[in-house]
């Protein structure tokens, strides 16, 4: 039989063996990762050697040495600065983080009305976490509830003044409640006008073209700084006398406004790598302006720019920040308001509150930036190289 | 550019004093039942947020006391926290009713800006503070030519810093910085060799400082710091209720008049605490003012008089520990001073 005259060919497969001991385990990831030539050796060895010489410290001070509850400075504070620990103690005042938290979460919101603000945020994260994850059904009444019943339940619970919940005014808001209701608003208003500048660039209309450069350049044009300080020294100065605008809302539309012009140019960026052809081919197909942009072109561009528009979110995020100018508290501005508290005053309260204002941030950005990478492999319909 | 701003504001709220000073502000905050205060936002023992995000300090007692005085509850205050520039604006715009907000009294801004200051509640002074371990055997302000200063921008404290050491023929090297923060941060990690700041300041700096007692606080005073409480130009009334007000609080210290004992004291017999507490029949300490004839009653009930709002926020009580020094009472030995309440 012919088989047999080749013979020397095997006649089964050979059994599959385990990679050689210097292609596996953990010396193979080390050798790949970490010193796969000279300079990553040298490399490998600086980093440890900074690990080895920050990490301690910080673990010592952040936990070992820390103190983390107390009704004042002295817990914080050695015997020369008037307080309680020995000399050349240092740790971190966790005590104050410890004693000021409500203040951080509601800033100055009145005491016996801050249920109100648990429940807006249980409805909101009870609607939105839904909203996230693909697998959970009903998408269409969820978004309905969310984005148009939800901002009327939240405002009448959070403002109050009617069905006999007490008005608290925005000036006694303070903390992640404004920086929270800031960036979602932002968020959430500013995704759809930015579309909608974006598209209105893009048109072939000269009037609608020019009036959304003109507002995106103007807007992108001036530091967000600038527009919350003119906004609280110099309007006030040409209105009526007593009149006064809310300082939230203030800086809630100048935020708005420009994450709006940013989101633009982010949007705009993606209908501009859409290549002609997937334009042509809508309007072969006889599709309307709105449907091509509805079903064609947004869908596509939206999903190239994810990482653009996620980037637009976190800044946002962080920008709250600047509300400070105006005289509103935000987390950070409300962390840094509590340093001048005399009772709370010593060498590591600043540090402490700033390390906790920073770890809340981050919790929030890194949210976002994770949530944006699952969309973005989860949408990947095969154009990546 | 800080000076355009303060200019542009100023000219801005002249041509607006006219109308807004004729309103009655008593009237005003009788309506909205409450008085709007501008405070700083964030000052130790002036005014900073407890445990609970309550307004604690010397200026934000004393708005609790002008509420008092108004509506005989010390609680009926709005506070409204206003940074350097937008204090001013604040005021003209009728945003607040009463700035108290340790702004030093000085005749550009007692002009310019269509605002009346009513008084001094607090009386400071611009000092320096060194590392004594940095800069051994100085002992004197005079000795820190060629010293790097670091100095809070936008305020009288960098003005009064140029003065002081070109009137002594000195140089200098200002190390300039926006916040009160960051001087603090640039001063402890030893950037500049001086410190220079209003003394209220130092002492609220010193609770910061790692090793406190390697810094010493030079002698000399430079500048003379009057801090008081500002209302819109153009209400008279107003005016007096905020003025009178400081004053009943030190006239209460010195008549020995206290939180704890005022209800007391209503039945004292001496004649000039009968009057000052509207105790006389037929007293007009009140209606003069368009108040009650117990107002005094009520401040010194809601805050305490002017020596326990001042031990209490700043002075032996407090973490900050200043001395009463000039804001001692005239008659030991300090400028507080009040005129006869009759």
């Amino acid at each position: 039989m012919q088989e047999h005259d080749l013979s020397f060919v095997r006649a089964e497969m050979v059994l599959a063996q385990a990679a050689p001991s210097r292609e596996r385990g953990l010396t193979a990831w080390l050798r790949k990762n970490m010193f796969a030539s000279v300079t990553d050796t040298i490399l490998t060895l600086l980093g440890l050697f900074l690990i080895a010489w920050f990490l301690p410290g910080f673990l010592r001070w952040a936990f070992v040495d820390a103190q983390w509850t107390g009704a004042d400075r002295t817990v914080c504070a050695t015997a020369s600065q008037g307080g309680v620990q020995p000399d050349g103690w240092s740790g971190a005042c966790w005590a104050f983080v410890n004693a000021k938290f409500a203040q951080f979460m509601y800033g100055r919101y009145t005491l016996s009305e801050r249920w109100r603000v648990d429940l807006t945020a249980i409805l909101f994260v009870l609607l939105l976490v839904p909203l996230l994850i693909p697998r959970f059904p009903r998408k269409g009444l969820n978004a309905i509830l969310l984005f148009l019943v939800f901002p009327f339940v939240a405002f009448f619970l959070l403002v109050g003044g009617y069905f006999g919940l007490r008005y608290v005014p925005t000036t006694e808001w303070g903390g992640l409640l404004v920086t929270m209701v800031l960036s979602i608003v932002g968020i959430a208003i500013s995704l759809p006008f930015g579309i909608v500048l974006a598209l209105g660039r893009r048109s072939q209309m000269p009037a609608i073209k020019l009036i959304c450069v003109i507002f995106i350049e103007v807007v992108r044009g001036v530091p967000l700084v600038t527009v919350l300080f003119l906004a609280s020294v110099m309007l006030p100065l040409f209105m009526p006398a007593g009149m006064t605008f809310d300082r939230f809302l203030r800086a809630l539309v100048g935020v708005v406004l420009f994450a709006s012009a940013y989101m633009a140019e982010v949007v705009r960026g993606g209908l501009q790598a859409m290549p002609k052809g997937q334009y042509e081919g809508a309007d072969s197909l006889g599709l309307s302006y709105w449907q091509k942009m509805n079903l064609i072109i947004l869908p596509q561009a939206l999903k190239l720019v994810i990482p653009g528009i996620v980037n637009t979110f976190i800044g946002l995020f962080k920008d709250t920040s600047l509300v400070y100018i105006i005289g509103m508290f935000d987390l950070l501005g409300i962390v840094r308001q509590n340093f001048t508290d005399a009772n709370w005053a010593s060498a590591q309260t600043p540090m402490s509150g700033l390390l906790f204002a920073g770890f809340v941030f981050w919790i929030f950005c890194f949210g976002m930036s994770r949530y944006s990478i699952y969309m973005e492999r989860r949408l990947d319909t095969g154009q990546r190289s | 550019m800080k000076k355009l701003v303060t200019g542009i504001v100023g000219s801005a709220a002249l041509l607006m004093s006219a109308s807004v000073g004729s309103a009655a502000t008593l009237d005003d905050v009788k309506a909205k039942g409450e008085v709007a205060c501008g405070v700083h936002t964030g000052l130790a023992g002036f005014a900073a947020p407890d445990d609970q995000g309550n307004w604690k300090g010397f200026d934000a007692d004393f708005c609790r006391a002008v509420a008092a005085a108004v509506f005989g509850d010390a609680s009926k205050v709005k506070f409204v926290p206003t940074n350097a520039t937008e204090r001013f604006t604040a005021l003209q715009s009728g945003e607040i009713d009463l700035l108290a907000r340790n702004t030093t009294w000085t005749l550009s801004r007692d002009t310019s800006l269509g605002f009346n200051f009513t008084g001094v509640n607090y009386y400071d002074g611009q000092g320096f503070m060194i590392n004594a371990q940095k800069l051994p055997g100085i002992n004197s302000a005079l000795q820190l030519s060629g010293a790097a200063v670091c100095v809070q921008t936008g305020t009288t404290t960098e003005l009064n810093l140029a003065d002081y050491f070109r009137a002594n023929n000195m140089e200098y090297n200002p190390v300039v910085f926006q916040g009160f923060d960051e001087t603090n941060a640039a001063y402890e990690a030893g950037r500049c060799d001086a410190y220079t700041t209003d003394q209220s300041g130092l002492y609220a700096l010193r609770l910061t400082l790692a090793n406190p007692d390697e810094h010493v606080v030079l002698p000399e005073i430079i500048s003379k710091e009057p801090l008081g409480p500002a209302v819109r130009q153009g209400d008279d009334q107003w005016f007096d209720i905020v003025k009178w007000t400081l004053f009943a609080m030190i006239q209460a210290e010195e008549l020995g008049i206290t939180q704890a004992n005022v209800e007391e004291m209503k039945g004292s017999d001496n004649p000039e605490i009968k009057r000052v507490l509207g105790q006389e029949p037929e007293s007009k300490i009140g209606s003069m003012l368009g108040l009650e004839n117990d107002w005094i009653v009520k401040v010194v009930g809601g805050v305490g008089n002017y020596g326990e709002v001042f031990e209490r926020n700043i002075g032996q009580e407090s973490p900050l520990k200043i001395a009463r020094g000039l804001n001692q009472l005239w008659t030991k030995g300090g400028v507080q001073y009040a005129p006869p309440v009759r």
